[in-house]
């Protein structure tokens, strides 16, 4: 094997080319920083979009490479933009509370602006105490710690009970959604700490930088957002290219062969797992002070749905092919329900495509599902000319491998 | 009871002779009848009503009514009427007197406080009013705001009472009213105790103020008079903080300074950039705080703090204990005797209620699920999509009341029309999409995922995002009530029995017929069923319609009590996977096992913590993630060939 690692990963090379003039390209056409082409909203929804093309990276790690379709993933995505929120709200709140109390003759004691973000942030719940979890607020590296250890320590303590009682398929996926829906209902508590249904809001102001405008703060964040899904993509590219990428492929295509070959299925199971959630969790941290705002809807069990989808739809298996697929479906997405699509009119009534995106999109789901399992990943390989076996005929056998009529004659 | 009620009636129904007409004695009160106050008219009202005249009520209604007139010339009181440009008058004694000019009467207008002591009074009167409806009427105000003065009164009026569903009520009232008004102690226990384990909130009501404690704080001896519950020692029962804000309270100590106090008294003695000596720039913590407003205390510019050892002290140096707010100690062991008694009695039931309500929910989730356990649990499909036809069938349901507008006959229709729809449904989406995808289960999960977002938004489309009504016919309000405390509401009954016959249904249909053998062939092994004879495809077909069908049926039952909308069904499908998952995939008893099990948890754990129901799904959920560790394949797991794999 002495191939070198972008011999074996040609994606590679051209993936971060592209991004690198994508990112260049937004950057020269931004407000900050060039001709003003582009406007700073859209720039936030090009950084959300590569944030939503990094957890599709992780979910087709996880599902595509794998074969473990987790309906929860959207949560460790979520958790992660709970863990910078929290401090990204609390070092906000006390900017302000500081300046509010330095008006006082007397100088504040510290119990006394702690006290005062307290009540700022909690007095939308009717609470005036710091919850417990909010402990670490107060640093940025404690909080940048728990984004990464806290959804990783959730994926690996649910992987580990879940895996190890040889839940698979299906079950799986209800159990992670279940999962998810547990969170969601807890978080919507207004005693969960973390503000119930309001959830965290004004992530977009970053401390410390009142002076920098929005529009440069959105470049910077798309700058943050690219590197982390060129990373992420390089990181995943040598996973999945080395004997553990063989052995994950072998686990999803037959768990109980890899098994008696002596792998520790579980283990690598456990891995592939957490690993995917920590990715997600760093997904949602620079997702969500671009989206400014977080609410327990965020979880619901849905949106690690429409995380399925895009990768479905871009094509599982390939890492180009989660990226396409979130970046295509969401950015046609928010096209179309932003109301900037024309109606058709019929004469007798009138299609709005803000209220008929959706079945538009379900029905996309069904006929990719149907037709184009492979999604649009599958139109590099007609490129390329890569055909997969046209096996006619009935199955001799009833197992899914077994030789077709056609090819025993041959 | 009995013997109690007798020797109430002796006490009061000794009757006032006839002393004066009730005419007379407004005669001889006039001044206080004209402009009565509500601390000084007492007297007057109960001698009218005393007086045993016929006419004491006509006048008291109308002294109430603003009915009550003073003639101006000589100062005689009349009832009066409005006619035309004057006042009918009838006098006192109930004969006509003729008219007057308006201007020649005063009329008598007594403030609230007054018309409330003449409603009290008129009490006695409707107790025995010969109208029914007015009687009834009557204890319902007293049951509402029960007062001493209508004890006597509706001791006087049980004898003469004939109506057994009204004098069992007015023994009932006495019996509450004697426990709080009654003349002396043995009175009162013997009320308490004539009501044994009774369930009736009432009672509660009427016991739980007596028992109801205040803290105090004392120095030696107890208060002269107070009726001691238990003493509490400051650092067991209450904390020092507890303690000493109730000497604070009972003004035996001085206030301890607040945070935001010592700032003020700071703010105010600030002189050149420093307090107390302490520069202004280092007030920034707590200690230099304490260490300035000490060196004011000292100069005598605030007045002192209680300071950590002060309060200790203060707290060491007295007693506190909880005291009843009822004087009796007899009563109050009685009541608290009584209230022991039916407490146990009231956990009894409420545990039955909740078992009650357990099986109810258990017979939603149920209901919600057994579409699925054919679907999911017989074929193995995963229909993301069938809250979504949970969701068609209640708004079948909807759109059949708009044209049928008898809600009984409604609800006759739409059950087999929902079934209809879904079932038509159900079959297209399954020779459409599902039939090429037995072999990849999860890609069913996506494909029927997409179906489900498609249908919501095209119900959105069709219906409108806000709730749709389908109402319940008429027989079906309401509940039905044990006691106080047991109740179920007639709908939950329905569904109960609804749920009871689907599974008769499903029993049925797998086990005494030639499609559910058929069914059950396929699903064990295809390609032998085939050759038997069995057409697999339309098996699977039929299979997958009917399991829709009764998803359908029971969205019209589900939309009976939850408001039919587009996200009906998305609340159920999580659940409703749980519950089969849980329950043993391919086994009915084992669907009904995990609707219990579901349904039972998620009330267990809301009755630990009622206000919060969404804690209790998040537990339910962490429970159930934890039973699937513990159990991987249900609470009942298909063994053998037909477990599969």
């Amino acid at each position: 094997m002495s191939r070198s690692f972008l011999a074996k990963n040609p994606s590679v090379l051209t993936f971060l080319l592209v991004l690198a003039i994508f990112t260049l390209t937004v950057t020269i056409l931004s407000d900050a920083y060039g001709l003003a082409f582009v406007s700073t909203s859209f720039i936030k929804t090009l950084g959300k979009t590569l944030c939503l093309c990094l957890v599709a990276l992780a979910m087709d790690l996880i599902w595509g490479y794998a074969g473990i379709l987790s309906l929860g993933h959207m949560a460790f995505f979520a958790l992660g933009g709970y863990g910078l929120g929290m401090w990204l709200m609390y070092a906000r709140t006390e900017e302000i509370v500081v300046a509010a109390l330095a008006q006082d003759v007397i100088p504040a004691t510290a119990e006394e602006i702690r006290q005062g973000i307290a009540t700022q942030i909690f007095g939308v719940v009717g609470a005036s105490e710091f919850p417990a979890i909010w402990v670490f607020a107060h640093s940025f590296w404690l909080q940048i710690a728990l984004v990464v250890l806290v959804p990783g320590g959730l994926a690996a303590v649910f992987g580990w009970l879940a895996f190890r009682s040889r839940v698979t398929g299906v079950y799986l996926s209800i159990l992670t959604q279940a999962m998810t829906l547990a969170l969601a209902l807890y978080l919507f508590q207004n005693d969960s700490g973390l503000r119930g249904n309001n959830g965290l809001s004004g992530l977009q102001n970053l401390p410390g930088l009142d002076g920098v405008s929005q529009d440069r703060l959105s470049v910077w964040f798309l700058w943050g957002s690219a590197l982390a899904l060129g990373l992420g993509y390089v990181l995943l590219a040598w996973v999945v290219s080395g004997k553990f990428g063989s052995v994950i492929r072998a686990i999803r295509d037959d768990e109980q062969r890899v098994r008696f070959l002596g792998y520790s299925v579980e283990g690598y199971k456990l891995f592939v797992f957490t690993l995917t959630a920590v990715i997600a969790a760093i997904a949602g941290a620079l997702y969500y002070p671009q989206a400014g705002i977080i609410n327990p809807a965020e979880l619901a069990p849905i949106a690690s749905i429409y995380l399925a989808v895009w990768v479905a739809i871009g094509g599982r298996g390939r890492l180009y092919g989660a990226v396409i697929g979130a970046a295509f479906v969401s950015i046609v997405s928010s096209w179309f329900t932003g109301g900037r699509v024309p109606d058709v009119p019929l004469g007798f009534y009138t299609i709005s495509w803000v209220d008929w995106w959706s079945v538009v999109l379900g029905l996309c789901f069904v006929l990719v599902t149907l037709f184009a399992p492979k999604g649009i990943g599958g139109l590099f390989d007609l490129v390329a000319g890569v055909r997969t076996p046209d096996r006619k005929g009935a199955a001799l056998g009833p197992d899914d491998g077994a030789l077709m009529e056609r090819e025993a004659q041959e | 009871m009995r013997a109690l009620i007798l020797a109430l009636l002796l006490a009061f129904s000794a009757m006032p002779v006839l002393a004066q007409t009730a005419a007379e004695i407004v005669a001889a009160n006039a001044a206080q009848i004209e402009k009565p106050s509500r601390q000084t008219i007492g007297p007057v009202i109960e001698q009218l009503a005393a007086s045993g005249d016929p006419q004491a009520a006509t006048i008291l209604e109308a002294w109430g009514d603003k009915r009550l007139g003073l003639r101006k010339a000589d100062g005689v009181f009349f009832l009066i009427e409005k006619t035309g440009d004057g006042w009918a008058l009838t006098a006192l004694d109930g004969t006509a007197a003729g008219t007057a000019a308006k201007a020649d009467v005063t009329e008598l207008k007594p403030n609230a406080g007054v018309r409330g002591l003449i409603a009290t009074a008129l009490v006695q009167f409707t107790l025995s009013d010969p109208d029914r409806a007015k009687r009834e009427a009557a204890l319902g105000s007293i049951a509402k705001d029960p007062k001493a003065e209508a004890l006597a009164p509706l001791a006087a009026s049980i004898g003469a009472e004939d109506d057994p569903v009204l004098k069992a009520q007015k023994e009932r009232l006495l019996g509450l009213l004697a426990i709080r008004f009654g003349a002396d102690t043995a009175t009162r226990v013997a009320a308490i105790e004539g009501f044994g384990r009774d369930l009736g909130l009432d009672l509660r009501a009427a016991l739980n103020p007596l028992v109801a404690t205040t803290r105090i704080a004392f120095a030696n001896d107890l208060p002269e008079g107070a009726n001691l519950a238990r003493e509490l020692r400051a650092g067991r029962e209450l904390t020092e903080e507890e303690a000493y804000d109730l000497l604070v309270a009972g003004g035996l100590a001085p206030a301890r300074l607040t945070v935001a106090d010592a700032r003020k008294a700071l703010v105010a003695n600030l002189k050149d950039g420093a307090v107390g000596g302490v520069a202004l720039a280092a007030l920034d913590s707590q200690a230099e705080r304490d260490r300035a407003y000490n060196a004011l205390e000292a100069a005598g510019t605030v007045p002192p703090a209680a300071t950590d050892a002060e309060v200790t002290e203060a707290v060491a140096r007295h007693r506190f204990a909880e005291t009843y707010a009822e004087p009796d100690p007899a009563v109050t062991a009685a009541a608290e005797a009584a209230l022991a008694k039916i407490g146990t009695k009231v956990g009894a039931m409420q545990g039955a209620d909740l078992l009650l309500d357990a099986l109810s929910l258990a017979s939603i989730y149920f209901l919600a699920a057994i579409g699925l356990a054919i679907t999911f649990g017989v074929m193995r499909v995963i229909n993301m999509a069938h809250g979504e036809f949970i969701m068609m069938g209640a708004y079948t349901g909807y759109v059949v009341q708009q044209w049928i507008t008898n809600y009984t006959l409604s609800i006759i229709v739409a059950l087999p029309l929902a079934f209809a729809v879904t079932f038509a449904a159900g079959v297209a989406m399954e020779r459409l999409v599902i039939r090429h995808l037995y072999k990849r289960p999860l890609e069913t999960l996506l494909a029927t995922f997409g179906i489900s977002i498609a249908m919501q938004q095209l119900a959105k489309n069709i219906f409108g995002t806000q709730a749709r009504p389908l109402t319940a016919p008429g027989w079906l309000d309401g509940a039905l009530v044990f006691n106080d405390v047991v109740s179920i509401s007639y709908i939950r009954i329905a569904i109960f029995v609804m749920a009871m016959l689907f599974l008769t249904f499903f029993l049925w249909l797998m086990k005494r017929t030639r499609l559910g053998l058929e069914v059950r062939a396929v699903t064990q092994n295809p390609s032998m069923a085939a050759s038997m004879g069995i057409d697999p495809d339309r098996i699977n077909m039929l299979t997958f319609g009917i399991g829709s069908g009764i998803a359908g049926i029971a969205g019209v039952a589900i939309g009976l009590f939850a408001k039919v909308t587009s996200e009906l069904g998305s609340d159920y499908i999580v659940q409703s996977f749980m519950t089969v998952v849980v329950g043993g995939v391919g086994n009915i008893w084992g669907t009904l096992a995990g609707a219990v099990l579901i349904g039972t948890l998620q009330k267990g754990i809301e009755w630990f913590n009622p206000s919060n129901t969404l804690a209790a799904q998040t537990y339910m959920i962490l429970f159930i993630i934890l039973f699937i560790q513990f159990r991987p394949r249900g609470i009942i797991a298909l063994k053998g060939r037909a477990a599969g794999d």
